[in-house]
This record gives C-alpha cells, structure tokens and sequence, in this order.
C-alpha cells in the first residue's frame, strides 16, 4: 500500500518530545533526510526500526526503509546503496551486530560513511537482553568511528554528527553509535528536535564525489589487491581516523553554534572535577548513577570525587584524556565489558586508558572495574564502593597486582 | 646469499596446465638434495593462486646446507634473486606478466650474474635467445630437449619432464644435487618406474648449454613497467578506474599467457561472427568490410577462435615463438594481399587458397600437442 509523503514538516521552532533514545533516533533519520535504511528485528536496536516505520506510515518521513534476511544483509545493502550515493542508517545489537560482521569490515575498509546504531546488548548465550558494550567494542580495531551516548537527546545530537562526521571527505569513515539497551533505548525522556532547517544548515547533502558508483563515473571497488596494496590501503584508513579528531572538533563547534548545546568538549563530558582529586571514568548511561553517587558521596563525606565521561572511544581522545586525567590522584575506569585475559584482566577500556597515561612523567593511578554486565544496574552502594576503592588506591592503599575489581558480582 | 651456502631455483610455468610440473620440480629438488643431507624448502607463489589459464605463475625450490641459512628464504612470497630460473614452456622467454600492475619481465630478470636459464624446448639454442629479452649480465641457457609438458587442474601429463629438468640441474648444481641422488629421488617419486632414472639421465647428458654475454638476445618486446602508488596518492575507498568503452587494460595487456596465437585468412572468411562471439577475452575488432581481426595485445591465445570457426583452415593457431611483435595485421591485407598471404602461408604452414592445397608438405609450426585446448593437446 502507498503511502502518502506529507511535504516535509516546516516547524520553525524547536520542540519537545518525550521520546526513547530509538525515537530521537529515528526523529535523526527523519531530520537527516536518509535515503535508505536498512533493518531486521533485534532487540533493543528494534526500538529504532518500529520508530522509523512509524514515522513512514504516518506520512512523516520519505526513506527506502529495506527489511533485509539477516544482519549479514542487512549490512551489505547499506553499504552498497551508500556507495552509489545514498545517504544510510542501519543498526542492531548484540549477536545480530555479530552475524553482519563481515560487511561491518568491509564497510570501513571500503570508507563508505554509513551511520548505525549498535543498542548494545549482551552476546547471548545465555539469552539476555541488557547491556553490555562488547558488541560495538568488537569492531573497535576496523576502521568505525564509535561514540557513546548518554540521554536521548544525545542519541539524537550524536546521530546528525555522525552524519556530519562520517560524510566528511576528510573522514569517510562509517560511525557506529553506541546506545545502552533498557535503559536508554526502551526510556523517554524529554527530548528537544531541532527545526529542519537548522539541521540543514549543519548537515550539507552528501556528495561521494568521484567515489560514486554511476555509469557516467565507470570505477571499479574492492578489486583483488594482495601484499602489493593493501598497507597503503590501511594507512589510508589510519589517517582518515586520525583527521577524524578535527573533523569532530569542527562540527562540534558548529552543531554549538547552531543547536546551542552540546558541552565543552566533543569528547569528554567532566563533572564536577574542578576541584576532584579522584575521578571515574565510563561511557554511556553508567555515568548517571555516577553522579548520584557523586553528589551524594560530596555531601556525606566532603569526598573530593568527580566524572570524566568518554564520548568517542574511536578515535580515542588520547590529548584530551590524557590533559583531563592527569590532573587527579587516581581514576577509576569503569568497564561495562569484559577482556577476558588481557592485561591485568582489566576491561577494554581499562587497558585503553592506561596506555593513553603511559607515556606521562606524572600520572594517576588507574584501578579497574567491571561493573554492569548483562544490563545489571549500578546500584549506589555500588558506585560507593568503586570510589572507596578509588580513594584507597590514591592514597597508596592498593594491594599489589588487585588493580581489577568485580562489582556487584555475588560470590 | 652465499653460494656456497644456499642455492634458489624458480619454474616459470603456464598457470593451471603445468602447476603440478612446477610443483613436482620443486619438490624434487630438495628431496634431491635431502639425500646429501641438505635442508630446503619447496613453495608456489601465494599471489599466483587462484591461477589463470596460461598466464604465467612461479614455483620455487631453495635448498640450503642448514636450517639457519635457509631462513634467510623462508616467509618470503619469491626470492628476489636465484641461482637457476626454468621456464617449461620456450615461448615464456618472450617475458613473464603474472598480474596486472607486475608488468612484462625479462624471463632473466631474477637470475643472478654466471647463474643458469634452462628452458624445454625442441628448439636450438639460439632460436631461444632471439626471442629472450636483451640480456643485461651473463648467465648460461640450457635447453633441455623437449617440448612443453601441458595438462589440466586435475591430471598430470607423466612425460618425464619432471625427470629431465632434474638430470639437468645435477648437471649444473653437483654439489647440491648428485646424479646419483637425483636418481634415486626420482626413482622414489616414481613410485619404482625405472625409466624415471633413464629420463634423469638423459636430461643429464642431453642439456645443451649456450653461454649467453651481456647485450645477447632481442630488444624488441614491448616494455611494461608501472610504479606503484603510496598511500597519498592512491584514490581512497579502494577505488580503480574502470575501463572505459573500447579501451584495454594499460596494466594487464595478458598477451604473456599465448602459447600459440590465431592467424586468420580474410581471403576465406565468411563473416559469420563466430569468433568475435566467442572470443572470451573480446579480442576480435570488426574491419570496415566486416571480417574479425585480432587484436594480438589482448589474445591470450586460448584457441577458442580456431575451434569455432567453421571454415577449414581460416583461423590457424602458430607457434608463438615465431612472432616478434604484437601488431595487427588487417592493415597489410587491405594494402597489399599477396604479401598478407605469403606471411599467413609462412606462419600457418597451410595455403591462403583452399583450391590451392597445403603450402608444404608438413605444417612447421602448428603444433596441436602445445595447444591446450585442441583435442590432441590437454588432459590426453
């Protein structure tokens, strides 16, 4: 059944929505004109696809919405649509992200900016639907550009960046946004949808330029290519990640100026470390009950105890963490993942951090935690204890090799 | 590498047809040498597979006195300098192109300064070397007598070949491989055949060898060289330019994989357009009057023409190493016929009027045992 294309709307002011962190991305897909995207139903990401048909059926939105087999096509039909100039949004979580994996690879290898979503979500077995960041973690090495949101309206914000980003001649990267299951997929909030042309005004029309694949632009992709090519072919992608950090740094500024939001930093969201001698640092919807703890643990204890938020973890940050941490005494890096035996059997992000610091005269001590897994909340005494443990390690207290800790884990 | 230390030894082989010869050399040479008590390893060149019909492709055997001199050529695609190159098939002297950007290398190009090209071949020595690039130091060709061993994927032409090449390295190379040894590996691979030795032994003694000096051999093959772009000025998103419309492949002219190439009598040519359809490469350029003429840079000799076409001796396929160049010859028969026939009854050996007969009594250079395509060559 057709369905009627309403002009599009021409709100000239911003307006509220109580919206889940799927709806604020599909209001994005709306705002961003896509052209195609592609789904097959996973939970949390399916939030987004039942989102989107919404907004289709209900003459809202004009995009060649594809429901594919499997993640595997999923994947591969944005990847190609995109190479022939379609702006794309795609997206799953967990195991489904795991099925497309291949065609995750290649879209980055092949530097087409296709923008997914990754809810991310528990690798079964066993079946569970909460979150856990190992899906969007695993393809941290290929190429994708992975940032973390914490609200809806992040989900939102981030989303036209990603566009913004990715699109970028400079970058031509794919982005994949990680979204907390449960608790920021499947929540409203209230949510601020900018005018469309506002977003207009961010987001220019994508242009793929002599990339495109047209009968009047006869190019031929992803050839076979061997040990003669395929270095220079990486170094490429090296340094499209490495302009990405600018690239960031740019639209950041504008989406600033245009949106009026979006914080001091494109990279790191601080809170209240001005005077902190001791911080955590996470990604994603943790950082909320972090701050409860925060507040809390000032006005109990006068604890001088502050947040650092990592909003891109690809690419990685490494200046601004790097000038944010070594300001404190100790950082507590929480890991909503899991590394099975990597060093010090620490999480990814763990591991991560303490390499940024390695090469500082001066620098915090870095305690681990794994916490969260599978969705499980942190609850206060939780956040209690990762700050106690914290404090003790800036003061020295820190048994030797214990620089990992399980929390909230039952014995 | 020392020499008397290590010694390398590459196939140069038609891809598909001869890889198990290839394969079969290699290994014969270090387990040749193993029973002098040296070390070495045996291995194909991994961008070679998946191979192509005829285009050229490389094997090497690297026999070393012990296993630390012989990692000096291991985790390595080819050595970039060997003792010994083989080619099984003499028209691969005209110049090995094994993929695009590779360009057309002197068959030499690897071969060390005195070191040694052996070459199966019916032909003398010096029919060899005027189609071999010019060379740029010395080294010796031997011909080991016999004409090129072909067979398919699946099966393997038993015709000693393996054996000869053999007896000829012991000729060359005593002190890594003894006659004796080299017998005695053979006769083991032959799972007891005692004609094996006898082939071993008449490699050994039948080997001709024609000491080549600087500046011997011809300079007229084309030159074919590309530099390869860094990572700032390739296109990004792993992006090649397609071809347009009527262009060829500047990087990949693939003419190295003719074994024999197709001459066509115009004279008897009935337009029917069978060649031009089944071409597989798109090789036939429709002429002004409407006859099929190949374009010989992208002919990869297959033979496909020669068998579809209708007409008796219209399209004939001609032993490669009688041609010194690439060019088309339509242009001669629209100026001057007599001239295009008497060329095309000297190269095909069959007469340009069929009223007229054959144009000698035996056809000189079709050989359809060198063609792998034809009923009497391949798999049989």
């Amino acid at each position: 059944m057709a369905v009627e294309v309403k002009p599009k709307e021409t709100s000239e002011v911003e307006t509220e929505q109580l919206a889940t962190g799927c709806e604020a991305i599909a209001e994005a897909i709306r705002l961003a004109d896509v052209d195609v995207m592609a789904a097959y139903p996973i939970r949390p990401y399916d939030g987004v696809m039942q989102a989107a048909a919404k907004l289709i059926a209900n003459g809202k939105m004009d995009v060649e919405y594809i429901v594919a087999d499997g993640e595997h096509s999923q994947f591969e039909i944005v990847k190609h649509a995109c190479a022939v100039g379609a702006r794309v949004f795609v997206g799953s979580s967990g195991v489904g992200w795991f099925y497309a994996f291949e065609a995750i690879a290649v879209t980055a290898g092949l530097r087409l900016p296709v923008v997914a979503i990754c809810g991310n979500r528990a690798l079964d077995d066993p079946g569970a639907f909460g979150t856990e960041h190992n899906d969007s973690l695993a393809v941290r090495d290929l190429g994708w550009l992975l940032p973390w949101a914490e609200t809806a309206q992040e989900a939102l914000d981030l989303a036209l960046m990603a566009w913004r980003v990715a699109e970028d001649k400079r970058v031509s990267l794919p982005v994949a946004i990680g979204l907390d299951g449960a608790f920021l997929t499947h929540s409203q909030h209230i949510v601020k949808i900018p005018t469309q042309a506002a977003v207009d005004k961010f987001l220019p029309k994508f242009d793929l330029g002599d990339r495109l694949l047209h009968p009047d632009n006869p190019i031929t992709i992803a050839p076979q290519v061997d040990q003669d090519w395929l270095m220079e072919i990486r170094r490429q992608n090296d340094a499209a990640m490495r302009s990405a950090l600018g690239v960031i740094r740019e639209a950041h500024a504008d989406f600033k100026r245009i949106f009026g939001r979006g914080g001091d930093s494109p990279f790191l969201d601080e809170y209240m470390t001005d005077d902190a001698e001791v911080v955590v640092i996470g990604q994603g919807t943790l950082s909320l009950p972090m701050k409860v703890a925060i507040r809390r643990l000032r006005k109990e204890q006068g604890l001088r105890i502050g947040l650092v938020r990592l909003k891109w973890f690809r690419p990685f940050p490494t200046e601004e963490v790097v000038k944010s941490l070594r300001r404190f005494k100790a950082v507590g890096v929480i890991d909503r993942d899991y590394s099975f035996g990597s060093p010090y059997y620490g999480g990814v992000l763990y591991n991560e951090i303490r390499s940024a610091l390695y090469s500082q005269a001066k620098r915090p001590v870095i305690v681990g935690f794994i916490a969260g897994l599978g969705g499980r909340e942190i609850e206060q005494p939780m956040a209690t204890e990762i700050f106690e443990k914290t404090m003790a390690a800036a003061k020295g207290d820190l048994a030797a090799g214990d620089t990992c800790h399980w929390i909230g884990v039952r014995e | 590498m020392a020499e008397d230390r290590s010694v390398s030894i590459e196939v140069v082989y038609r891809g598909i047809f001869q890889k198990t010869l290839a394969q079969r050399i290699c290994r014969s040479v270090v387990l040749a040498a193993r029973k002098k008590g040296h070390t070495g390893t045996a291995f194909a060149r991994y961008g070679d597979s998946p191979e192509r019909n005829g285009v050229p492709a490389k094997q090497f055997a690297v026999v070393a006195a012990d296993e630390l001199e012989l990692e000096a050529s291991m985790a390595k695609y080819e050595p970039s300098v060997v003792d010994v190159s083989i080619a099984v098939d003499d028209t691969l002297v005209k110049g090995v192109e094994s993929w695009a950007w590779y360009g057309r290398q002197p068959i030499w190009k690897p071969v060390r300064a005195n070191g040694w090209l052996l070459v199966t071949s019916d032909k003398k020595p010096d029919e060899v070397l005027a189609q071999t690039d010019t060379a740029e130091r010395p080294y010796t060709l031997g011909i080991v007598p016999g004409g090129a061993s072909f067979a398919g994927l699946w099966v393997y032409k038993d015709d000693h070949t393996d054996f000869r090449v053999l007896g000829a390295l012991a000729k060359i190379l005593p002190q890594w491989i003894a006659l004796d040894d080299a017998k005695a590996a053979s006769l083991e691979l032959a799972k007891g055949d005692r004609s094996a030795v006898a082939s071993v032994q008449y490699g050994y003694d039948s080997t001709t060898m024609r000491p080549v000096k600087a500046g011997e051999g011809t300079s007229g093959h084309e030159v074919l060289q590309f530099k390869k772009p860094g990572w700032t000025t390739m296109r990004p998103g792993i992006i090649v330019e397609a071809r347009k419309p009527g262009e060829r492949n500047p990087y990949y002219k693939k003419y190295g994989a003719r074994t024999m190439r197709p001459v066509v009598n115009f004279d008897t040519c009935i337009k029917c357009t069978m060649c031009w359809l089944d071409c597989p490469d798109e090789c036939f350029e429709v002429t002004p009057e409407g006859h099929y003429e190949v374009v010989y840079e992208a002919c990869i000799g297959c033979g496909i023409c020669a068998q579809v076409c209708p007409v008796k001796d219209c399209i004939v396929m001609v032993d490669e190493l009688k041609f010194t160049d690439n060019k088309d010859k339509w242009q001669l028969w629209k100026q001057d016929r007599p001239t295009y026939n008497a060329w095309f009854e000297d190269m095909s050996g069959v007469s340009a009027d069929p009223k007229r007969g054959a144009a000698g009594s035996v056809p000189p250079n079709a050989n359809p045992a060198a063609n792998p395509t034809t009923s009497a060559g391949g798999d049989e």
